[in-house]
């Protein structure tokens, strides 16, 4: 099971109201690379991967619901504010007349996420190559994120979650490492 | 200096949840130490044999533990379940807001 912890892992600041960019920071909320698809692929792989790491996919899997966490506190804080007009002026309309203010699990276009988005090879190394290649994937658009926000208070949020995909991705490089080491000395014997 | 004030029944009387500087401030240092376990979690999860890793994770952990206490003693529970360090009450204040993105 999981505990909820009353606290953010990493302090949200937001400098004034601004949908567009909330706008844009819904890619890594419900888009193909954002934090859902991380935490759902890493929590849904472990169940068939070898012992030695199903204790990193756990705990990278459950740091991902943490980031989720976050992105969804700058949305929110972002558009509490937001009048209509502003939301129809930032890009929010068809958003705006669907769900209000509410969070939506969808990309920065407005494309519903789906469980398309993520794989389950039941093949270890095919599986880690994969969550490699998300974790770098994500990396990259907190760059763009970072270079069209206007905002130096999220881009200290940003820059924190930049930094913990290239962790991750550090750490699941090594995991590969150790299936391997363990690949080969079944071999030997 | 921010200052929310959260107003819940507690038998006749009503409390307030102050959220000051040093809520920021004590809530950060948690975050802090916080990260530092996570970051050892992670670690520890493909080094496995690294004492040194093991020894400060240990360490952090009880210094996490300390800062906790410090924090629900002032501002109410931040661990669900039963995995608070200072005893829910007078009132279940666990449901109390604010919750993290309100602040």
């Amino acid at each position: 099971m999981w505990v909820y912890e009353k606290k953010l892992q990493y302090p949200v600041k937001v400098s004034q109201c601004n949908p567009t960019l909330a706008r844009y920071l819904i890619e890594q909320y419900g888009g193909a690379d954002g934090e859902l698809a991380a935490a759902l692929r890493y929590l849904n792989q472990r169940y068939t991967i070898p012992d030695k790491v199903i204790g990193l996919l756990t705990d990278i899997g459950t740091e991902e619901f943490a980031h989720l966490e976050m992105i969804a506190t700058m949305i929110y804080k972002l558009t509490k504010d937001a009048t209509p007009q502003q939301l129809r002026d930032a890009g929010l309309g068809d958003h705006y007349v669907n769900h209000d203010s509410a969070l939506y699990y969808q990309n920065a276009s407005g494309v519903p996420f789906t469980a398309a988005y993520i794989q389950a090879k039941g093949d270890p190394i095919a599986d880690l190559y994969e969550d490699i290649a998300a974790e770098e994937k994500a990396r990259a658009t907190y760059q763009w994120l970072i270079d069209i926000s206007d905002d130096p208070d999220i881009n200290d949020s940003l820059r924190f979650l930049r930094e913990r995909e290239i962790v991750h991705s550090l750490r699941f490089r090594e995991a590969v490492e150790i299936l391997k080491e363990e690949r080969d000395r079944q071999k030997i014997f | 200096m921010i200052t929310m004030k959260i107003h819940t029944e507690k038998g006749s009387r009503k409390v307030a949840i102050k959220i000051d500087e040093e809520y920021y401030q004590l809530l950060g240092q948690i975050q802090a130490a916080d990260f530092v376990l996570v970051e050892l979690t992670l670690y520890l999860d493909t080094h496995p044999s690294d004492e040194q890793a093991l020894n400060q994770f240990n360490q952090y952990a009880q210094y996490s533990k300390q800062l906790k206490r410090q924090f629900e003693s002032c501002y109410g529970p931040l661990l669900q379940y039963g995995n608070n360090t200072v005893p829910i009450g007078p009132g279940w204040e666990w449901k109390q807001s604010p919750w993290p993105w309100q602040v």
